[in-house]
Parts: structure tokens; C-alpha cells; sequence
């Protein structure tokens, strides 16, 4: 192993040096010479028609350069959505146009209807207070179910109601899913929500529009996860620009949790604007804009049912999900409760039959996309809950009715029957590992204990398995993606030996810097130092698709992978010709090239150096130079999982839950930072725990955002949580990437809330309570244990 | 946030003066204030800083009395001690940022229905002094948002006679972490008193059923107030706020 850190060690993180002494280059940390700033006037109400906008105030206020309404995008391009869902008939999804700034009608608060450009950020939102916008409030369509109703007001006049479409999966399975569930000795039934969420990363969005009109060339800073997919988008779909004319740069950006993925209007603007004034253009969101215009999160109203046999045996599944689209299609919004959702439904378990019914509904709400785990996390909910509800139903102590269902160490690959193939697995292993780290066996001492100080106390299971590493391209372009979801690396050495990996992931606290080259360095076997990693700017990284779908390190990773073993093919053969030999007989090894069997060897440094001063070269056979690039393309989803336990303490006389402990036992086959991994597990974990008992984004039946600021909408904070116990020695290796690597970016999201639930509903379960939906707060908790009286 | 003046008076008549100007505004900690211009809910042309005068600060014990000026800020509360169930209620205000910057006259001035210290100062029968005049608790707050103070007048210090015992329960909401419920109760030489924040539409408010069963040796068991004129919101209904104030009081006595 390198001496500073190879695959498995606990690198600290080199990025964390420049985070932590205020050194990092954030977009808002961009300032360009004569830039403006703009400010979005957004709506302050739900739905409603635009009769007029009156700007002839606001454009004689003092440092107005210029303001926009829909009229200045006449020709130009709606926001694409980049997944076309097929419906259970084969017909395309309703897919409304989204324009930069409303044309005609508002959808939702927080949607821009005008912008102002001006020399300082306070006149711009001066002078758009100053504009007059005449609008006939419309009826709010909120509740998905409503909206769905003959008569319903239509969001979108020019669609066919507010169906965006109904999805089967698997739509063949359909009638012998009703047969089973008819004909089954057990049927357990459960309704839930599964709570909207608003992701709030630490850095809220920033764009920068820059046009060099000399050179006729377009630069946008963003706060983005992916900055290829959003100048694929915006350049190609909204505003018309070649590649070669259009840079999108997303330096440092702090935490994306999904909502940062996608192309946002704003980009499309600023990047639009700088052109028609000639003058850079920045938009910082404020707090309560983010609210309001970031994607948000979850919003499923779901119905599932799980047929069991006599002895506890899953056979079938069916839900019926009703999935918020909000007012428009954001970017990936329609394959999250499709294809990230349904297939995950058969879990970890052998239930032979399974079918997803989910209808997506258009609602005069912010749009609703993927959000840590994306789907996934919705699929375990259900899932694991119902699994719960069964077992007390049927008697059956949970870890052992789950047990009864696993799939078999020796039945992989497993094909499920929801289109996926999971190619290892070993879920009795991780919860063994989970009863063995949790005292499972201890659990009834300390029940008895609570109780003595007049406190509930339950214990809550689940066991998760998601399809991340997202994804073989062939297969998503045939479920609707309208990109590839491959990833590329470029690998430059540099002439005495260090090397430039650029990559087309992205870091936005993930960690890239430190894991990506602890894989060079040690397939090289020199210093994880030697290696810089270069990404987030169109300008000098292959085209990539980004970090999103816990993907890096599966997918990204296997690029540099690729990109590194060609490197190290060219520098063997450099090396035999050095050394006088052939190329078959030269080893790499600690960063020596060493002829086979003897003490004959030349440095990595001295062959990087013959590369590029080629002057004992075989020049007729091999190009100098030493930099190669590789595409990778998985050829499967990875599927880590892992067995989650949750203690809690209930009060019942408040409904005030504190969870006592929480533990979680992964799979994420091998690791290369195991410090890293568990600091992604400790995120998960706490936002899985957020959405469990604190977060919820309302809407009121007028489509106002009532949790639109920290005051009203609740984060997780230190004092919330446990202090986690996690356990990666389970390890059953991925069968198709070259590192044997699973992602473990949304796991902890996924796995804990059903985990939180499971153990308050344990704790009450005496008292009759049998189900509460998220988020646990005092006062639901404490209605739940007042119905059940 | 929209451009203001700032005047920053050494003395309460210079301050009394700056604020007879119009469209002036007194800044405590600015722990409201500040956020609410921020948001452009709030645009005074002036701001007249406390935070420079100095017989506004500072706390003293005597005569079975402790006295807190005005601009005393919840960390110097919280660790002062000679009332520990104030110190305790101050130590949970907000978070460190808060507490450092936040005071007592200002919280008491803005009334904020979920505010912690009007309970205290209610439960307590403490007096509220300001530039002109004494002003006992029970006249002291007149509703959500809204007290007995005239424009312009400044408070200089609260006087809270020391209680043989007391105590202060609350339950946070959970985002804002300002008081769900929460309640004060202390018994002082006429008895216990019951103090309410965080629960009623009118802001805190005594739960005289509580002090009667309390004062004549009944028994809590069971009691709560009427849940109408309750808060009712996303983060609890009437009928919860009313039982946890039950629950809260129950607590806060055997806690005393």
C-alpha cells in the first residue's frame, strides 16, 4: 500500500483543508469584474393567470439595467425533462412546457415571473418590489387525489387533466398479483404518506452568467452536481448554444442531496441575460427563495399490500402510489417513483409476484425530483413497514419474518421479479452482524428499565437493499432516460511522475479528492499525494454525467480505473524497451518496473519522464506522451444493503420520541476510505432520521408554503441524534466493476426511516397504535395514542 | 434589508430623546428585529442602540429580590444562579449565538407569543421598571405581541421577588425550537402562580384553575385548560397544546 494511503485506509480528506480554514471556492465566491445581479419576482401565490405585467416603475429605479418577463424568451427553449415514462398503455407521459419565466399562468409560489438586472443586488429587489403584476388567482389544485377528479382545475390548460401518466410494473404481472392476494392465508394492508421533504443543502443555489461577445463564448457558474448534463441541457434544449461555445463551471459546491442535479431556470437565465446586457449576471438564492424554487423531495401517497402464506412466506406485492410532480416535470422527476421506486419493491426477499401501479400528478406545488436514495428510499418505506405491520399481525417476531423471506447467500444472481438481477448479496450475514452490534437479546432488560421511569420504549427493524451506481445506458435509454449514464476519466501523467486524474463525477462533500486517488496511487504503488483530482468544469474534463445514485466510485471510479490500467499498459511498454526486454515480462510493483525474475527495474518517475523526453523512445511503435481517457459503462446496477436497528424512547403523556440508539450493519462490498464511508453513513443515517421525525414540507389548501423557513421546516440537529454504531465488515464484493465497489451515499437515508417508525410503533403497540405517518413530531404521536384509546 | 441611521446613546434620557424621532426604532440584541428587516417585514429609518448604556446591565440580589437590567443578555441570566429556575429557562433559549446577543428587556418587549421569559416574569410577579414608571406583570402583557408600554418608553430593569420554589417545563417546537408550551410555575409569598407561554393565541396568560387547586391543597390530576383560544398550527393542534400544558404544570410542580 502507498505509505500515504492506499484502498482501505482512513485518508483524512485532503479537501477538508481548504473547507475548514475558509479557503474553499464557492460560486457565490465568484466575482467577476462588472458583473450585475439579478432578482427574481416569483409569485406569491399558487395559481393564477397573468393579466399584465407593469414594469415602467421598476425600470426607472435607480441602477436598473434591464427587466425580463416571458416576452424576452420568446423562440427560447422550456427546462427539458431528461425521462420519458411510458404509461401502462403504452402511451407517452404529459409533459408540460417549462418556461424560464412564467408565460401566461403561475404554477406555484416561488415560480419567477419577472427578473431584474440591476447594478447592485438591493436595487434589483427595489425595483422588481416596484412592478405590478395584475394576476387572477385560479383555484390551487394541492391534494393529488383531487386533482385527479372529474372537474379538477388543470394546472395545465393545454394538457389532458392532471395525470402526468399511470405506471404498471410489472404490467404482465398484474392479474396473477390480484390472484395471489385474493387466495392468500395472510393479507396485511397499509397506508401511508411518505412525507415531502425540502433537501437544503448548506450552499443554496448560485448561477453566474458570463459572455465574452469578442469571442462569442458563454461561461455559467453553478452550483451544480453534474455541470456536463446542465450544458447538454440548457445548450442543446433551452437557449440554443453549441458545446464548443458554452463552459458551465461547478467549482466547489456545498452538498447537492439530489435538488442540485438538475437544470434550473435561473442557469438558463443568467446564462441568457450576461448576453443581453453584455455584462456578467449573478443570482445568489436567498434561504427563503430555496424553499420555494429548489426541487423538492419524496410526496407519495401509497397503498400497499403483502400476501403472505401460512407460514409467513411473501407471495406477492401491490402498491398504489400517487406520486407529486408538482406544477412542472423537473429534469428526472418522472423515474423516480417509476423505475428508481418500482423495481426496488421486491427488497431483499423471494416474493415471486410483484406489481407497482403509480399515478403522477401535476399540483400547483414547487416540482418534486430525486432526493437522496430517489424512489429508493419510498420503495423501503413501504416495504419495510408493511413487513412490520405483518409480523404482529401474524405473531411473528420481525428480525425472524424477514429471515423466512431473505433471498439465499447461494442464489445469486437473483432475478428478481421487478427487472433487476442483484449479483451478490448476503443478508442473513448482516443481520446476524446487526443483532450481534445492537444486543438485540438485551433489548427486553431495557424496555423493563424504561418503563420503571414511566417511558415506551420499542425496537425497530429494517433491512434495505438499493439499486444505485446508476446506470448501464442501454437499459436506461430502454426505461425513457434521454441520456447515457456512463462515466469518463481522463488520466494525465505528468513528465517526472505525478499524475491529473479528471474526472467527470463531481464532489460536493463526498470526498473525491482523498478516495479517487488512494485508487491510482495504489494500483500505481506511489504516493496518493503524486495524485490530483481535477473536476466540475466542462473546459478540461471528459464529457461525465455526474454524482448522483451513490455512482461515484462504482461507475466514476472504474473510469479512472480503466483510464489508469491503460496509462500503466503504454508505461510497461516504455519500460521493456528501457529495460531491453519484452513487454510481457515487465512487473509494476511499488512504483518499480522490474523485468521478471531479475533485479533489472526502472522507476515509475524515469518511464513518465521517457515519455515526454522520448529520446530513448521507441517512437515508431508508441506515441510519446503518457495521458489516456476511458469511458466506463456498468453493466449492472451494484446493490449494497444492509440491516438497520433503532431504539427509541417514547413519552406518552407528550408523544416526544428520543432515539436511544441506532445501529446500522452494511454491505457496500469493498471500501477504499473506510472513514469516509462512514461519514456518508452517518449523513444518511441523519437525514433518514430527519424525514423520520422532524422534516415536512407543508402546503395549505391555497398552495402557500407554510414550512417555508427554518422557523416552520426542521432539520435535524447534533442534539437529535445518537451517536451512530456502524458495522462495514459484511462485505460480499460487487461481481461487475473492477474495484468490487456498491455505493453508500444514500443508504443511511434509505434504511432509517422505516427503522424509526418500526420502533415507535413497537413501543406504542400495546396501546393499539399500529401506524403514524412521518414525521413523528410530539403532536402526532401523540394524536396516534389518542385515536387508539 | 432597507437603509437605516444608527444612533447609539450612553444614558436612558439620550436614548429616551433618539427615539422621539420619527420612524425610530430601539434595538436590543436584535435578535427579531435584525431577521425581520432582513426579510424587509420591518424598514425603521432609525435604529437606537441600548446595547451602549451602561445602567441598562447587570444583576444584583438583594432584599429577597433579584433586579436584571434590561440589556442583561440570556447567557449573563443563565449563569448567574441566584434564581436557578430562571438561570435554567435562560440556559435554554435558542442556541449560544442567541443567548449571547438576546436580553431580557428585549424579549420582554417584543411579547412573542412562544417567547420563555414572559411565563418567568408572570409566574414570578415580577415588575417590569421602565424610564417612567413600575409596572406589574399581571398589566405588563396585554396580548400576542403587544404590552403595556408607550411608544417611545424603555425598559430599564425587571425586579423578580425570589420564590421558595420553582420551576419552568416546556416542549419545543421543533423547527424553531421556541416554546411549544411551556410553563412557569413559582410559589412566592402569596402562594403559586402558573404561567403559560407558547400556547395561547393571546400570548402568555395565568392558568388560574391550576393556581386554585394549587393554593387550597387540590389536587393537578388530570386537569387541563380549554383548548379554544389555543394555537392551533402545523406543529400542534389546540387540543395538544392544552393537554401539554396540564402535562407541563404537573411536571413543572413536582420539579419545584
Amino acid at each position: 500500500m502507498p505509505a500515504d494511503g492506499g484502498i482501505g485506509a482512513s485518508t483524512r480528506r485532503r479537501e477538508d483543508v481548504r473547507f475548514l480554514t475558509g479557503k474553499g471556492q464557492y460560486t457565490d465566491d465568484i466575482n467577476i469584474r462588472g458583473q450585475a445581479y439579478v432578482h427574481f419576482l416569483r409569485s406569491d401565490i399558487a395559481h393564477g393567470k397573468i393579466n399584465n405585467i407593469d414594469t415602467s416603475d421598476a425600470e426607472n429605479m435607480p441602477g436598473v439595467i434591464r427587466i425580463f418577463t416571458s416576452k424576452d424568451f420568446e423562440g427560447v427553449g422550456g427546462v427539458p425533462c431528461g425521462w420519458q415514462v411510458t404509461d401502462r398503455f403504452g402511451q407517452p407521459m404529459q409533459e408540460p412546457k417549462h418556461p424560464v419565466l412564467a408565460e401566461g399562468k403561475v404554477r406555484h409560489v416561488g415560480e419567477p415571473i419577472a427578473a431584474v438586472v440591476a447594478e447592485t443586488r438591493e436595487q434589483a429587489r427595489d425595483a422588481a418590489e416596484a412592478i405590478i403584476v395584475d394576476i387572477e388567482e385560479l383555484p390551487a389544485v394541492i391534494d393529488m387525489k383531487a386533482a385527479l377528479q372529474d372537474g379538477a382545475t388543470k394546472v395545465h390548460d393545454d394538457l389532458t387533466g392532471n395525470l402526468c401518466f399511470d405506471w404498471g410494473f410489472v404490467e404482465e404481472n398484474r392479474e396473477a398479483v390480484d390472484e395471489a392476494i385474493r387466495n392468500a392465508a395472510h393479507v396485511t394492508t397499509l397506508e401511508l404518506t411518505n412525507n415531502r421533504l425540502v433537501a437544503n443543502p448548506m450552499e443554496p443555489r448560485v448561477a453566474i452568467g458570463d459572455y465574452d461577445a469578442a469571442r462569442d463564448e458563454h461561461t455559467l457558474y453553478t452550483t451544480s452536481q453534474n455541470p456536463h448534463v446542465i450544458r447538454l441541457l440548457m445548450g442543446a434544449f433551452v437557449l440554443g448554444i453549441p458545446e464548443n461555445k458554452l463552459r458551465v463551471i461547478a467549482p466547489d459546491v456545498g452538498g447537492g442531496f439530489g435538488t442540485k442535479i438538475f437544470h434550473y431556470q435561473e442557469e438558463a437565465f443568467c446564462t441568457f441575460a450576461a448576453k443581453a446586457v453584455n455584462r456578467p449576471v449573478k443570482w445568489t438564492s436567498s434561504r427563503s427563495e430555496a424553499f420555494m424554487s429548489d426541487a423538492h423531495g419524496r410526496d407519495h401517497v401509497t397503498k400497499i399490500e403483502l400476501a403472505l402464506d401460512e407460514n409467513g412466506k411473501f407471495l406477492a406485492v401491490r402498491t398504489d402510489t400517487y406520486a407529486n410532480m408538482g406544477a412542472y416535470l423537473s429534469t428526472f422527476a418522472p423515474s423516480v417513483p417509476t423505475w428508481l421506486h418500482g423495481t426496488l419493491m421486491a427488497g431483499n426477499y423471494t416474493t415471486p409476484l410483484v406489481y407497482v401501479n403509480v399515478k403522477a400528478v401535476f399540483t400547483n406545488t414547487v416540482p418534486v425530483d430525486a432526493y437522496r436514495g430517489a424512489g429508493r428510499p419510498e420503495a423501503t418505506f413501504q416495504l419495510e413497514r408493511v413487513i412490520d405491520k405483518a409480523a404482529r399481525e401474524l405473531g411473528i417476531d420481525p428480525i425472524e419474518l424477514r429471515r423466512r423471506n431473505f433471498i439465499q447467500p447461494d442464489q445469486y444472481p437473483y432475478a428478481t421479479p421487478v427487472a433487476l438481477e442483484y449479483d451478490t448479496g448476503n443478508y442473513p450475514a448482516t443481520m446476524d452482524k446487526l443483532v450481534e452490534i445492537a444486543d438485540i437479546k438485551g433489548f427486553a432488560a431495557r424496555k423493563a428499565e424504561s418503563e420503571s421511569r414511566g417511558k415506551k420504549r420499542g425496537l425497530g427493524i429494517a433491512h434495505y437493499i438499493e439499486a444505485c451506481g446508476i446506470a448501464p445506458s442501454n437499459l436506461v435509454g430502454q426505461l425513457g432516460a434521454r441520456a447515457g449514464l456512463y462515466e469518463s476519466a481522463t488520466v494525465r501523467v505528468n513528465p517526472t511522475g505525478g499524475l491529473v486524474v479528471m474526472t467527470g463525477s463531481h464532489s460536493h462533500g463526498q470526498g473525491h479528492e482523498t478516495t479517487f486517488p488512494q485508487v491510482v496511487a495504489e494500483m500505481i504503488g506511489i504516493d496518493a499525494g503524486m495524485v490530483e483530482i481535477v473536476h466540475g468544469d466542462t473546459a478540461n474534463t471528459p464529457m461525465g454525467m455526474g454524482t448522483y445514485g451513490s455512482r461515484s466510485i462504482a461507475v466514476g471510479g472504474s473510469a479512472i480505473v480503466r483510464a489508469t490500467e491503460k496509462i500503466i499498459a503504454k508505461a510497461r511498454k516504455i519500460a521493456a524497451h528501457l529495460l531491453e526486454a519484452s513487454d510481457e515480462d515487465i512487473e509494476l510493483k511499488d512504483g518499480q518496473f522490474t523485468v521478471k525474475g531479475t533485479d533489472k527495474s526502472v522507476a515509475w518517475g524515469d518511464v513518465c519522464l521517457a515519455a515526454y523526453v522520448p529520446h530513448n523512445y521507441p517512437l515508431e511503435d508508441l506515441e510519446p506522451g503518457l495521458e489516456e481517457t476511458a469511458f466506463y459503462d456498468p453493466a449492472n446496477f451494484v446493490y449494497p444493503a444492509g440491516a438497520y436497528a433503532c431504539e427509541v424512547e417514547v413519552d406518552p403523556e407528550t408523544g416526544k420520541v428520543e432515539i436511544m440508539s441506532f445501529c446500522a450493519a452494511d454491505d457496500f462490498g469493498n471500501i477504499i476510505n473506510p472513514m469516509i464511508v462512514e461519514g456518508q453513513v452517518h449523513g444518511g443515517l441523519a437525514q433518514g432520521i430527519g424525514q423520520a421525525l422532524l422534516e415536512h414540507c407543508v402546503y395549505d389548501e391555497n398552495g402557500q408554503l407554510v414550512s417555508g423557513s427554518y422557523m416552520d421546516y426542521a432539520m435535524p440537529r447534533a442534539d437529535d441524534l445518537p451517536s451512530f454504531v456502524t458495522d462495514t465488515s459484511c462485505q460480499t464484493p460487487c461481481t461487475h466493476n473492477p474495484l468490487g465497489v456498491k455505493g453508500c451515499g444514500e443508504a443511511g437515508a434509505i434504511g432509517a426511516p422505516p427503522a424509526v417508525v418500526n420502533a415507535v410503533v413497537d413501543a406504542l403497540a400495546d396501546m393499539g397504535v399500529t401506524h403514524i405517518d412521518m414525521p413523528l413530531t410530539p403532536a402526532r404521536v401523540w394524536s396516534a395514542i389518542q385515536a387508539a384509546k | 434589508m432597507h437603509n437605516f441611521d444608527i444612533e447609539k446613546p450612553s444614558s436612558v434620557s439620550e436614548a429616551v430623546a433618539a427615539l422621539a424621532a420619527e420612524g425610530a426604532q430601539a434595538l436590543a440584541g436584535g435578535q427579531t428585529l435584525i431577521p425581520t428587516m432582513k426579510q424587509r417585514l420591518a424598514a425603521p429609518e432609525k435604529l437606537v442602540l441600548l446595547s451602549g448604556i451602561e445602567e441598562l446591565k447587570g444583576i444584583s440580589a438583594s432584599g429577597g429580590k433579584l433586579t436584571i437590567g434590561a440589556a442583561t443578555t440570556h447567557a449573563e441570566v443563565a449563569a448567574d444562579g441566584s434564581y436557578p429556575a430562571l438561570s435554567a429557562l435562560a440556559a435554554d433559549i435558542g442556541d449560544p449565538a442567541v443567548r449571547n446577543r438576546g436580553t431580557i428587556g428585549g424579549s420582554l418587549a417584543n411579547n412573542d407569543p412562544s417567547a420563555d421569559y414572559p411565563a418567568a416574569v408572570l409566574a414570578s410577579n415580577a415588575v417590569v421598571n421602565t424610564n417612567k414608571r413600575a409596572i406589574a406583570a399581571d398589566d405588563f402583557f396585554v396580548g400576542m405581541f403587544e404590552t403595556a408600554l408607550d411608544e417611545g418608553e424603555i425598559i430599564t430593569s425587571v425586579e423578580f421577588p425570589l420564590p421558595e420554589a420553582a420551576s419552568y417545563q416546556k416542549i419545543d417546537q421543533p423547527a424553531s425550537r421556541f416554546a411549544l408550551v411551556g410553563v412557569f410555575v413559582a410559589k412566592g409569598a402569596n402562594g403559586w402562580r402558573v404561567a403559560v407561554t407558547g400556547a395561547s393565541n393571546e400570548g402568555v396568560f395565568r392558568w388560574s384553575a391550576a393556581e386554585e387547586a394549587l393554593n387550597g391543597g387540590g389536587s393537578l390530576e388530570g386537569m387541563a385548560p380549554d383548548a379554544d383560544g389555543m394555537i392551533d398550527d402545523i406543529h400542534g393542534s389546540a387540543a395538544y397544546r392544552a393537554h401539554l400544558v396540564g402535562v407541563l404544570t404537573r411536571r413543572a410542580v413536582a420539579a419545584a
